[in-house]
């Protein structure tokens, strides 16, 4: 029950913690002036009126970098318990964990290769 | 049933799961629906904390809302203008009855070859540490050999997505 | 915080409450104790963030309203309050107004798990360094909903940025974090600060902090990464549309990501409270970590105040082909000398607890090895600079021998 007991804590704390900058925002309705008019409400961008659509297509690369992320996202995943268990591994573990390390520099290796770290 | 702190935790997740859920099939703006995905893993990740395994909760946080959700949104925009979906999906009844019916065939597909169609009396007390889920990653009793897949899989995915991806131009 | 809180739960207890009342109860004063930390420090940083940026910048700063301007957050406060609060209509509401508040509510989630002394701290997770990882991967979320739900072409381009960015620096941050974790033997932080009796890792393994050092002040968007703010070329950035209070929280939350860093370096690589005398009592132990905290917060001032920004391109390659693979290089060197050196009976098996004495053998090899790794990556980038000054004034000569169109 103590492992719940933290989380408890936890818990608590991600209820409160979006409270506090909410309620300055809530308190700031109390005082601030409310004249919201056609134009004041439109689109700032960047001071001139605004031309066509919002949703502008983005890049391939944008794409790649997220692919690129989300393989190494899950490597180190599986590294942290392998890093946390360091102190009481076998050597054969300690190797295992090596080449699976070595195996994903072989991936990064290959993108940059292939240029696909470049920003195009 | 009473009333104590893992009860309320609980039922909140499943609002944040069930609630995301419904979110993403009627919401019909992409962004969106990613956002209301991410409330649903979130609320898994809450179920993970509940059963004693927080590394997975972190982990999901980690790889779903750090990873996924910017990859998604990444894909989703490489494409033009699809806020606006104009079809309407009205075919509720057909589509409640097939969800239902998935359902049903997971529960019970999942339930019965384990517990024999009773359920568990109680969770296992006993709770594993990351430290020995470490452990039994690289040892050679224990999963050495789905961590190796592991990696495997993960340099294959990456070489197959920038075999892809990758502008012919340059 | 935990003693504290059975310490007032069995007080309540015996004051004839309820049993999950009175853990409640004390749970949330436990979480208003630990939070209160980071929302008082945050009123403060803000003065210290313009006053050392004036400084450095030959300014005096604030310096009217109080004594030494140290009221100026005070009064930005209140007229952040009176401020009118604009949502464009064509704005995705709950999106627009969730955004800033997650993004606080993410830095600030952090300091739960931040052990302020030896006995003072929120929670010790058994996860403690993956939780502020994975709790910072909403912040990122923040942003990249920040910039979609403004409806506007300059946030959504400026949020993109910003967020591959901070996910492509994440890479080099965990790598790095991995070094700490490796040399105690566990994630938690109470652990990891324990460990560091012997030795702080920072001379254990100065690349990891090194490294954790500059990707962490990529991840909140400060010089020389600072495309979180490209005025020039974004209008603002993804908060363009922001105004009032919803502004200040976004501004909030990144100068208190900032100090919260600092903290972060101080227990992960320069041995939290550990100090002379911090047994003595626990403000001591506070202190010193506040110290250690502040010197490395102050100098991640010193350099956004200082260095220009870099174009995404340079920012995205300098992570990809020189971080990354230091990273790993770094983390590979590591395991595999603590590893050898503890076969060979020249380090400890457990870290936590170690006296100086046993770890010198360790710190001298960590050292050399570290050196060696720091040399040859100089060497390679002083390779590279020259090569690209070289390139570049051919390229201008050749422009100037050209004749004008």
């Amino acid at each position: 029950m103590n492992v719940l007991h933290e989380w408890a804590f936890i818990g608590v704390f991600a209820i409160l913690a979006p409270v506090f900058p909410a309620l300055p925002i809530v308190i700031a309705r109390l005082f601030r002036p409310r004249k919201p008019n056609a134009l004041k409400s439109s689109t700032y961008e960047c001071g001139v009126e605004t031309i066509g659509d919002t949703w502008v297509q983005f890049r391939v690369q944008y794409y790649i970098y997220g692919l690129i992320f989300l393989v190494f996202d899950v490597e180190m995943v599986f590294l942290f318990p392998w890093a946390a268990a360091y102190n009481e591994m076998s050597l054969f573990g300690f190797v295992a964990g090596f080449l699976f390390i070595f195996l994903l520099t072989d991936a990064l290796f290959y993108a940059w290769k292939k240029n696909a770290l470049d920003w195009k | 049933m009473e009333l104590n702190a893992v009860t309320i935790g609980f039922a909140v997740f499943t609002i944040f799961t069930l609630g995301g859920g419904f979110g993403v099939v009627t919401t019909r703006n992409l962004f969106q629906g990613t956002i209301w995905l991410m409330v649903s893993l979130f609320g898994v990740a809450g179920y993970f904390i509940l059963l004693s395994a927080p590394f997975l909760a972190a982990v999901q946080i980690l790889v779903y809302i750090g990873a996924i959700a910017i990859l998604i949104t990444f894909a989703v925009m490489l494409t033009r203008s699809v806020t606006r979906i104009k079809v309407r999906y009205i075919r509720l009844l057909p589509s409640f009855i097939g969800s239902l019916l998935v359902f049903l065939i997971l529960l019970f597909g999942i339930t019965v070859p384990i517990f024999g169609g009773q359920l568990p009396e109680a969770a296992p007390q006993t709770v594993a540490s990351t430290r020995d889920l470490g452990a039994a990653l690289v040892s050679e009793h224990g999963y050495v050999v789905p961590f190796m897949l592991a990696s495997v899989l993960l340099t294959g995915a990456m070489i197959g997505a920038i075999f892809i991806a990758r502008d012919e131009k340059a | 915080m935990d003693n504290l809180c059975t310490g007032l739960c069995t007080l309540l207890l015996d004051g004839g409450f309820d049993a999950g009342l009175a853990q409640f109860l004390s749970l949330l004063v436990g979480v208003l104790l630990v939070s209160g930390v980071p929302l008082i420090t945050v009123i403060l940083l803000i003065w210290v963030e313009r006053k050392v940026a004036a400084r450095i910048q030959d300014r005096i700063g604030p310096n009217r309203v109080g004594p030494i301007g140290l009221l100026q957050t005070l009064a930005d406060m209140i007229k952040l309050l009176s401020k009118e609060d604009i949502t464009p209509t064509s704005a995705d509401r709950l999106l627009y107004n969730a955004a800033p508040l997650v993004s606080f509510a993410s830095v600030v989630l952090i300091w739960a798990v931040i052990p302020f002394t030896p006995f003072h701290y929120g929670v010790d997770l058994e996860i403690g360094a993956l939780y502020f990882v994975a709790i910072a991967s909403f912040g990122t979320l923040a942003i990249m909903v920040a910039g979609w739900a403004s409806n506007n072409k300059y946030a959504l381009l400026g949020a993109f940025r910003v967020v591959a960015l901070l996910v492509s620096y994440e890479v080099p941050l965990v790598f790095a974090l991995l070094a700490p974790v490796m040399l105690a033997g566990s994630m938690s932080l109470l652990d990891i600060v324990n460990a560091q009796s012997g030795m702080w890792f920072v001379i254990l393994s100065p690349l990891a902090f090194v490294i954790f050092y500059v990707s962490s002040q990529a991840e909140t968007g400060r010089a020389p990464f600072d495309l979180i703010e490209a005025e020039s070329e974004l209008v603002a950035g993804f908060n363009i549309e922001y105004s009032g209070m919803k502004f200040g929280m976004f501004f909030a939350a990144e100068f208190l990501h900032v100090f919260t860093n600092g903290i972060l370096m101080a227990i992960l690589f320069f041995g939290g409270w550990m100090g002379p005398l911090y047994y003595e009592s626990p403000l001591i132990a506070f202190a010193w970590l506040g110290a250690k905290g502040g010197l490395i917060y102050l100098t991640t001032l010193w350099l956004r105040n200082t260095v220009p920004r870099l174009r995404i391109d340079q920012i995205m390659a300098f992570n990809w082909k020189c971080l990354v693979p230091l990273s790993i290089a770094n983390i590979v060197a590591v395991s595999l000398a603590l590893k050898v050196l503890q076969e060979l009976d020249l380090a400890p098996r457990q870290l936590i607890g170690a006296g100086i004495g046993e770890m010198l053998p360790t710190t001298v090899v960590m050292l050399l090895i570290n050196g060696a790794i720091g040399l040859y990556l100089l060497g390679i980038l002083r390779r590279r600079g020259q090569e690209a000054r070289r390139e570049f004034q051919a390229a201008s000569q050749a422009y100037a021998a050209a004749p004008a169109d």
